[in-house]
């Protein structure tokens, strides 16, 4: 079994490998070096792993690359992999998402921009189009940035039922559509809106990430702007999940690929102290839909630790079993678990910060 | 038209493309022509509205077309044009 590791940075991408089961790394890169990766993906729904990233230059602007050997190569089409139409005189400023959708749908391949929109990719991620639907929101004119841009970063098709989606976004919130993108509606009741005048409103929260139980697909998970959420009917409200914690503030939400009611965080003192509390790097963990937390942290930097971990730069892989758990840091540093965050141990050191993880079995 | 290494690999190893174009001509005509030719450099150039990247300069002898007419700045038979990445970044 060979694992491979991607890891999204602000100045390339690394990737990682494993052939004894993630007890040691073999690390190569840097690749797309001095292009910002904020997004990643490996697609192992086809017979040959498809490995996708989202790069961009300060320069030269952003696509989608692809590579079907690993990582050896990568392609991208002529005309550009995902750009806007005319008529919506906008331009892509960064991929922030990208996402294979269900088995069912091999060639289905979501992204989620900056500015705030939707990509649908029919080819396996090698062309996207928009999804007008969102586009075309009445209520976009008045999604505002959040610190790091305007943009969606979660995408979370439904796994039995092709024609709901959900996405997330900074600021905006979360917004489903159960009609394969035509139309959409906020899904932010319960989630509180701290910087705003009224901290409940329909939309325009600051939600960081969504992330889908694995047996109960109405069960969701949500790191907020202060706030830690669960909902129990596809979004459809919210309750707050913070309680346990040692802050409601973070960026990751990440669950378990097969175990119910599991999911990890990983906090950070508050929106006006982001670094982790009492300079420790410490995941959490609920195995009770977030009812308690118990921190899982061995091996984990236990003092002196300053850098943030971003909303993707923590992932689990698809290792049967015993779920492999990955984090990185704006400190380039790279840690991974092989036995669902006991233990942990270092991949990398002092790569430029990092942006996104993602992992999978990949032979 | 002189494009920066970056390009290059872009433009199957050419270091510079020579470019008829019709009258009257301009940066954005001449980009027109190098969307059709060598659309994966024209778009590194420009976004998908037209614009100009903002951390890429063109210049039309020694003259950036930022501090000028932009890309509607004319192109006189000969023109040299240059692409030149802004320094930026951190």
């Amino acid at each position: 079994m060979t694992v491979l590791l991607m890891i999204g940075t602000r100045k390339g991408l690394w990737l990682a490998r494993s052939d004894d089961d993630r007890q040691s790394w073999k690390l190569d890169g840097p690749q797309f070096l001095m292009q910002e990766i904020p997004a990643c993906a490996i697609d192992t729904r086809g017979p040959t792993p498809r490995l996708l990233a989202g790069a961009r230059s300060e320069q030269w602007g952003p696509s989608v690359f692809h590579s079907d050997d690993l990582g050896a190569s990568w392609t991208e089409p002529e005309g550009g992999a995902i750009r806007f139409p005319a008529e919506a005189d906008a331009a892509v400023a960064a991929i922030w998402q990208l996402r294979p959708d269900t088995a069912g749908r091999p060639n289905v391949v979501w992204a989620g921009s900056e500015p705030s929109a939707l990509w649908r990719s029919d080819d396996g991620g090698q062309t996207f189009a928009l999804v007008d639907g969102l586009w075309d929101h009445p209520h976009r004119p008045s999604w505002e940035p959040g610190f790091g841009g305007q943009a969606i970063h979660t995408v979370l098709p439904h796994p039995t039922d092709d024609s709901r989606v959900l996405v997330a976004m900074s600021t905006g919130g979360v917004y489903v559509s159960g009609d394969s993108g035509k139309s959409w509606e906020p899904s932010n009741t319960g989630i509180k809106a701290h910087f705003r005048p009224d901290p409940w409103p329909e939309y325009g929260q600051c939600v960081h990430k969504v992330a889908r139980d694995s047996a109960d697909p109405e069960r969701l998970f949500a790191q907020s702007h202060r706030g830690v959420y669960r909902s129990d009917d596809g979004g459809s409200s919210w309750t707050s999940i913070a309680d346990g914690l040692p802050s409601d503030f973070g960026f990751p939400m990440v669950t378990h690929p097969a175990q119910p009611g599991t999911a990890w965080v990983a906090p950070l003192v508050a929106d006006v102290e982001r670094v982790p509390p009492e300079g420790a790097l410490r995941v959490w963990r609920t195995t009770d839909s977030g009812e308690s937390w118990t921190s899982v942290s061995s091996g984990l930097p236990e003092a002196g630790f300053y850098a943030a971990v971003m909303r993707d730069a923590f992932t689990a892989d698809d290792v049967a079993g015993s779920t492999g758990l990955y984090l990185g840091a704006r400190d380039g540093s790279v840690y991974a678990s092989a036995d669902e965050g006991e233990t942990w141990r270092e991949v990398a050191r002092h790569l430029p910060d990092v942006l996104c993880v993602r992992a999978a079995v990949v032979s | 038209m002189r494009l920066p290494g970056a390009l290059r690999e872009l433009a199957r190893g050419e270091r510079a493309v020579v470019v008829e174009l019709e009258e009257p001509a301009s940066v954005g005509t001449l980009l027109d022509v190098l969307a059709e030719r060598l659309p994966a450099v024209e778009r590194r150039i420009r976004d998908e509205t037209g614009t100009l990247r903002r951390h890429v300069n063109v210049f039309v002898g020694d003259g950036n077309v930022r501090d000028g007419a932009g890309l509607g700045e004319p192109l006189t038979d000969g023109a040299e044009v240059q692409v030149i990445p802004a320094v930026s970044g951190g």
